[in-house]
C-alpha cells in the first residue's frame, strides 16, 4: 500500500504541466488558444555561416526583415540581422540539429522560455493590434512575415500564419499577462 | 505615436518599439587614463542639447535589437534621416529637409499662422477702410 502510494507521488511529481497550458477564450470572431509545447532555439550567426547552418536545419534561413521560412513543421523567423528564432512543432529538436555544424554560431535552446498562442478568426489582427502598435493590414504584414515587437508592456515575437491567423511567442514569465491581455482584446475585438 | 524608420528593419516602426540612447559621434579616448579631468568632464558630462537637429543614437530594442543613429529636430521631433551604426556623420546640408524647424525661433502669436500677426492687422485695416 505505501510502495503504490509513493510511486503515485513520484509520477505526479514528474508530471509537466507547461504554463498556460490548454487556456483557450472564444469570442464572436475571435479564436484564442495557448499552443501546445515546442521545440525551440535562438540561433546567432554571422553571413558566412547562414549556408551551413540552413543545410543542417533542413529550411533557408531568411535573410530578409520581417520574413519566415517554413518547412514541414519547423519554421524559421528573422528577428534581426544576425539572429533568428527556430521553432519545431514536431519531435525534431533543431539544437540537434545545429550541433555538428562547424561554422561559427550561436545556438542557444529556449524551448522552455517561450510559450506560444495562437490568434485566429476575422478578429484576429484586431486582437493583436489592440496591444500592438504595428500596422497588421496584409500588404504590409503579408502572410510568412514575422517580427519581433509589443503587446501592452511585454515582449512578443508574433508570426502571421494566415489571412486570418497568427502565433504569438511570448516569455514564460510574461504568458499570463500576455494572455490576459489578448483574451482582453478578443472581447474588445469582438463586439 | 511617431514613426521611426529602422535602416535594419528597413520600415517606419512605431516608437513603443524604440529606446532612445543619448547623444550620437562622441568618441570615447584610446587612452582613458591619460586624460585630464577636463576634458572627461567633455566626454563625460557635457552634451550639446541643441534646439535644433541633434544626432542621437537609437536602439531598436523591441524588434531587430540593432543600435543605429538618427538626426532628429529636437523642436518638431522629426526625423531628417537615419543610418547605421558606424557609419559617418551625413552631412546636413545635403538633406533636403535641412532648413531650421519649421516653429524654430517664432514667437507665440505667430506660431500655426499661415500669415504672421502682423500681416493679419495690416489686411484688416484694409479690409476695413
Amino acid at each position: 500500500m505505501a510502495k503504490a502510494s509513493q510511486s503515485a507521488t513520484v509520477q505526479s511529481s514528474a508530471l509537466r504541466r507547461p504554463a498556460e497550458a490548454g487556456r483557450a477564450f472564444s469570442a464572436r470572431g475571435v479564436e484564442l488558444v495557448a499552443l501546445p509545447p515546442a521545440h525551440r532555439i535562438s540561433l546567432r550567426a554571422p553571413a558566412g555561416s547562414v549556408a551551413e547552418l540552413s543545410k543542417a536545419l533542413g529550411l533557408t534561413l531568411p535573410q530578409k526583415p520581417k520574413t519566415s521560412a517554413s518547412k514541414g513543421t519547423r519554421t524559421a523567423l528573422w528577428l534581426g540581422p544576425d539572429e533568428w528564432l527556430v521553432f519545431d512543432d514536431g519531435a525534431k529538436d533543431p539544437l540537434n540539429d545545429c550541433a555538428g555544424v562547424a561554422a561559427l554560431h550561436s545556438a542557444v535552446g529556449i524551448s522552455h522560455r517561450n510559450i506560444a498562442a495562437s490568434v485566429t478568426g476575422p478578429g484576429a489582427a484586431r486582437t493583436v493590434n489592440a496591444g500592438c502598435p504595428q500596422d497588421l493590414s496584409l500588404a504590409l504584414f503579408p502572410v510568412g512575415g514575422c517580427s519581433r515587437t509589443i503587446l501592452g508592456k511585454a515582449e512578443i515575437v508574433l508570426l502571421r500564419t494566415g489571412d486570418e491567423a497568427f502565433r504569438v511567442e511570448c516569455w514564460r514569465s510574461f504568458s499570463d499577462y500576455v494572455l490576459t491581455f489578448l483574451t482582453e482584446g478578443a472581447r474588445d475585438a469582438a463586439v | 505615436m511617431l514613426l521611426i524608420r529602422c535602416p535594419y528593419c528597413e520600415e517606419d516602426r512605431p516608437e513603443l518599439e524604440f529606446r532612445n540612447a543619448g547623444e550620437a559621434h562622441i568618441a570615447r579616448s584610446a587612452n582613458m587614463a591619460a586624460i585630464s579631468d577636463d576634458e572627461f568632464e567633455k566626454f563625460f558630462f557635457i552634451r550639446t542639447n541643441p534646439k535644433g537637429v541633434i544626432f542621437e543614437r537609437w536602439r531598436h530594442v523591441h524588434g531587430c535589437g540593432r543600435f543605429f543613429n538618427g538626426a532628429r529636430d529636437t523642436v518638431t521631433d522629426r526625423f531628417l534621416t537615419v543610418y547605421k551604426a558606424g557609419e559617418p556623420k551625413p552631412d546636413l546640408s545635403t538633406l533636403a529637409s535641412s532648413a531650421p524647424a519649421a516653429y524654430a525661433n517664432r514667437p507665440p502669436d505667430q506660431l500655426n499662422a499661415k500669415k504672421t500677426a502682423a500681416k493679419r492687422t495690416a489686411t484688416k485695416k484694409k479690409g476695413e477702410a
